[in-house]
């Protein structure tokens, strides 16, 4: 076993945590806390995957600014006994762990069965100038249109959050 | 040895986490965070798939940050709604969201 294997040990461990913490703490700030050391793991599989520029925004949009969001909107909705926040569905508990099983076991069985082709890029290569040249070449329209839905989607959070004035 | 085949497994069983918190959670915000654990595995295999099949260009990396601001415009656009119903409703509870069923 290498440094490699156990880095991604290591953050595979603080990951998968995270994730099912989110699902199994029933105080939901508790829940979203654990959702930040998912998104906290899942950028250093970026790191590990030489992905430095999409590590760094990960930690900055996810870790940093949605966390926060979902945060507050948590504390603006509370409405009774914060440890009763995020129970499950006595019924739908039992359906949902069985597709989720499913759906994990069927595609890990593809996984496993699948034989991939292909040679691990060079570690040297330069992946933020190849996406800047990607950003602002041929996917220019793509990169445009997100900053467009970026301003709607902020424009619309506030009127619908605030609430329209009644005419 | 760790190869392509394990982040791939990885993100498979993360999903799998994020597909039991939308289908059992009864709190909307609940629901919207399993959202966000499923949207990143998703980036995640694009990584995995971009830096082990894809040498020459960094397309799967793109795709992951084009991700990363749709799912942000989601999250602001579905909590603005959640507050929104709140404030009629006085419930996060997706049971009691039920003005467009008869």
């Amino acid at each position: 076993m290498n440094m490699n294997d156990l880095v991604f040990i290591v953050l595979g461990f603080i990951t998968l945590l995270g994730a099912v913490g989110v699902v199994s703490f029933t105080n939901i700030v508790h829940a979203a806390l654990s959702l930040v050391l998912s998104f906290l793991g899942v950028a250093g599989f970026y790191f590990q995957l030489q992905a430095e520029f999409l590590g760094l925004v990960q930690i900055m949009v996810y870790a940093g600014a949605i966390s926060v969001l979902i945060i507050f909107a948590i504390m603006l909705v509370m409405d009774r006994d914060p440890n009763q926040t995020n129970i499950s569905h006595p019924v739908n508990r039992w359906w949902g762990g069985l597709i989720a099983l499913l759906f994990a076991g069927i595609i890990g069985f593809a996984i496993r069965e699948s034989r991939f082709t292909g040679q691990a890029g060079s570690p040297d290569a330069d992946r933020v100038g190849q996406l800047a040249e990607l950003v602002l070449g041929n996917y220019v329209i793509a990169f445009e249109i997100a900053a467009i839905l970026l301003l709607v989607a902020v424009v619309g959070a506030i009127i619908l959050a605030k609430g329209a004035k009644e005419q | 040895m760790i190869g392509f085949q394990h982040y791939l497994l990885l993100a498979t069983v993360l999903f799998a986490v994020g597909i039991y918190g939308v289908l059992s959670k009864r709190n909307a915000v609940a629901v919207l965070m399993s959202v966000e654990l499923m949207l990143n595995s998703v980036n995640l295999n694009f990584v995995a798939i971009n830096r082990y099949l894809v040498t020459d260009h960094a397309v799967g990396q793109l795709f992951a940050l084009i991700v990363i601001v749709v799912a942000a415009a989601e999250v602001a656009v579905g909590l603005a709604l959640i507050i929104s119903i709140f404030r009629q409703r006085k419930s996060v509870n997706l049971n009691d969201f039920n003005l467009l069923k008869w």
